[in-house]
């Protein structure tokens, strides 16, 4: 039972990710059902791992910050612990645990391996059950100190809901500064949590958009800095960026296909519409999706690439229809009052997320793939643009209230709860979340 | 005539003129149709032919209604004068701006803007002025003039902008 299981991670680099065995996690003796209205976060005792240095109390510290912000956990202050660990390896004193209403306890140790890479060593004990739910142990280069806490809050995570984690993803959006009618606009990229921020643009030029490949280490975007507004390609590890394609007019709304193999976006015609075409990364290969005299934008793939769905207001408004990925059977799904645009495809399938605007104001909300079930999760003054976490649990939007100088970025729970604001160092604004990194 | 071209790039004079639309906004004036409304000069002291005439006497910009690319009559009539100015000074290209205000998603916008700078831009090509000499781009809503939440800025917001380039060439 004490025995860990082995886990190899090898991470060979900051972006070429993390190999590890798969673990078949035990489920924890208290479940939590996501899918309940009101969920009441579990209890959950996050010890400081031993370590020599301050790493162990850093990496606890992450842990539970995951957690707690996913409203699911409830982690417990340290100093209410009786039981101090002094060997991660030795049964804990369940009671103890037991009294301060801990459902489980975490235990770890970081050391160094000879060739200078961590090794982060972690337990999760069940204090009522009174056994281990999982012991693993990850290796990683030193720099990846806040990955490796994010992978075990990730399969803490899974033990306690049955579901894949999302703590290991990063998000990429528009920092924004600068008075409204001057902004400046960069990519940036941070942890989800808001850790490790870089900017990926200096600001000269608008950046809108950027959309992440399911597969690569790329991102997608609109920018103005040719003076014509096109949609790019940037290599996140080399910073090499590429124009999509060879088109006459504007290019805008891009995403990846979710082999990652394409773009999807809005092309402006010469008569002041925009229709929806694909381009073949590797052949090059344009496709026209759709051909009406109407806005058509905002496309996005359902997660099995066979469907698309995307903005359009060729029956008046802005609604949201539904088309095969050839631009077959192409079919409105949103009848609600008001405005629908932004639509975008649960990473799970199951779910449309979108942007509607009605009574004055601006709302997140689901539906599913039909448009029935429709229902609103946040509304505000001006909110757009979700994004989905990679488990398809948790949505990412920004908001801009009524008075404010800019924008920030929120995320909620698919049931409507547990609302956070998400830390940047400016405003920021279309929210991108990755895949869980590799 | 050059340095009046630039002009209107400066930085000075853009503020300026934000300024006075945002006055405009709290007092829930009519909007502003010219800079000459606003006050940026009588219509008598500009040069014949220079950008400050285009901009003053003639009206360089046009307004839309909500989630609407359909020139209005008053945007006629301003479309109208930029044509037969136009054509009296064939030496000009012109781009066309397409805004739209906040209260719509981004995607859309930037749609929403290039619609309105295609309706301009035909409504000019239709008073006898050259398609080769229009260049048209969308902004979205990424570049508000007036700055305030509600409808007195956005209606500010929603509109075309005729932008002169490539003088005397």
């Amino acid at each position: 039972m004490r025995k860990f299981v082995k886990t190899t991670l090898a991470i060979v680099a900051l972006v070429a990710g993390i190999a590890a065995l798969a673990v078949v996690p035990a489920r924890a003796l208290v479940e939590i059902d996501i899918n309940k209205g009101v969920v009441e976060p579990v209890p959950i005792a996050i010890t400081d791992f031993l370590s020599g240095d301050a790493m162990g109390v850093e990496i606890a510290g992450v842990i539970s910050a995951d957690l707690r912000r996913s409203g699911l956990f409830a982690p417990i202050e340290k100093n209410a612990f009786i039981e101090k660990i002094s060997n991660p390896d030795v049964t804990p004193r369940f009671e103890d645990w037991r009294v301060i209403n801990a459902q489980a306890v975490v235990t770890g140790r970081v050391t160094q391996e000879p060739d200078g890479r961590l090794r982060v060593e972690f337990r999760v004990w069940d204090t009522f059950a009174g056994r281990q739910l999982s012991g693993e142990q990850l290796f990683a280069n030193q720099e990846n100190w806040r990955r490796v806490a994010h992978i075990i809050a990730d399969t803490i995570y899974e033990q306690f809901t049955g579901e894949k984690g999302y703590f290991d993803s990063r998000i990429v959006y528009v920092s924004e500064s600068g008075p409204r009618d001057n902004r400046v606009k960069r990519l940036a990229i941070m942890d989800q949590d808001g850790a490790r921020h870089e900017y990926l643009s200096d600001g000269r030029s608008i950046v809108l958009t950027p959309r992440f490949s399911p597969q690569r280490q790329e991102i997608t975007y609109m920018s103005y800095e040719s003076g014509n507004p096109q949609v790019y390609l940037l290599q996140l590890e080399t910073g090499q960026r590429e124009l999509v394609g060879n088109f006459p007019g504007m290019t805008f709304a891009p995403r990846f296909s979710p082999n990652g193999d394409k773009v999807i976006m809005s092309l402006l015609r010469e008569d002041g519409n925009s229709n929806i075409y694909t381009m073949d990364l590797r052949t090059r290969n344009t496709a026209r999706l759709t051909d009406t005299n109407a806005i058509d934008t905002s496309p996005s793939y359902s997660p099995d690439g066979s469907q698309v769905v995307f903005t359009s207001d060729r029956g008046g408004r802005a609604q949201i229809y539904v088309m095969g990925a050839d631009g077959s059977n192409q079919r409105r799904i949103s009848f609600g009052d008001g405005a629908y645009s932004t639509p975008v495809w649960s990473p799970r399938g199951d779910l449309i997320a979108f942007t509607k605007q009605s009574g004055g104001n601006f709302q997140i909300g689901v539906m599913r793939t039909d448009g029935s079930g429709e229902r609103i999760i946040s509304s505000g003054f001006l909110q757009e643009g979700p994004t989905w976490s990679p488990n398809g649990r948790v949505i990412m939007f920004f908001r801009q209230d009524a008075g404010a100088v800019g924008p920030k970025l929120y995320s909620i729970d698919l049931t409507g709860r547990n609302e956070q604001p998400v830390a940047t160092p400016n405003f920021g604004s279309d929210p991108a979340w990755s895949p869980l990194l590799k | 005539m050059r340095r009046i071209a630039a002009l209107t790039r400066n930085p000075v004079a853009i503020a300026l003129f934000a300024a006075l639309a945002v006055a405009g906004c709290r007092s829930q004036q009519q909007v502003p149709n010219t800079a000459a409304e606003l006050g940026l000069g009588g219509a008598g002291s500009a040069t014949p032919g220079s950008t400050q005439e285009f901009t003053v006497s003639v009206g360089d910009r046009i307004f839309f209604d909500t989630d609407s690319s359909v020139i209005r009559s008053d945007a006629q009539a301003t479309l109208t004068r930029q044509a037969q100015w136009l054509n009296k000074y064939p030496s000009y290209s012109i781009t066309m701006e397409g805004h739209a205000d906040e209260r719509g998603t981004r995607e859309y916008n930037l749609a929403l803007g290039a619609r309105r700078a295609a309706a301009a831009r035909d409504f000019l090509v239709s008073q006898g002025v050259p398609a080769n000499r229009i260049r048209t781009i969308s902004y979205g809503k990424e570049r508000p003039v007036a700055v305030c939440d509600d409808i007195s800025c956005w209606s500010q917001n929603r509109r075309a902008v005729t932008v002169l380039g490539g003088a005397g060439s």
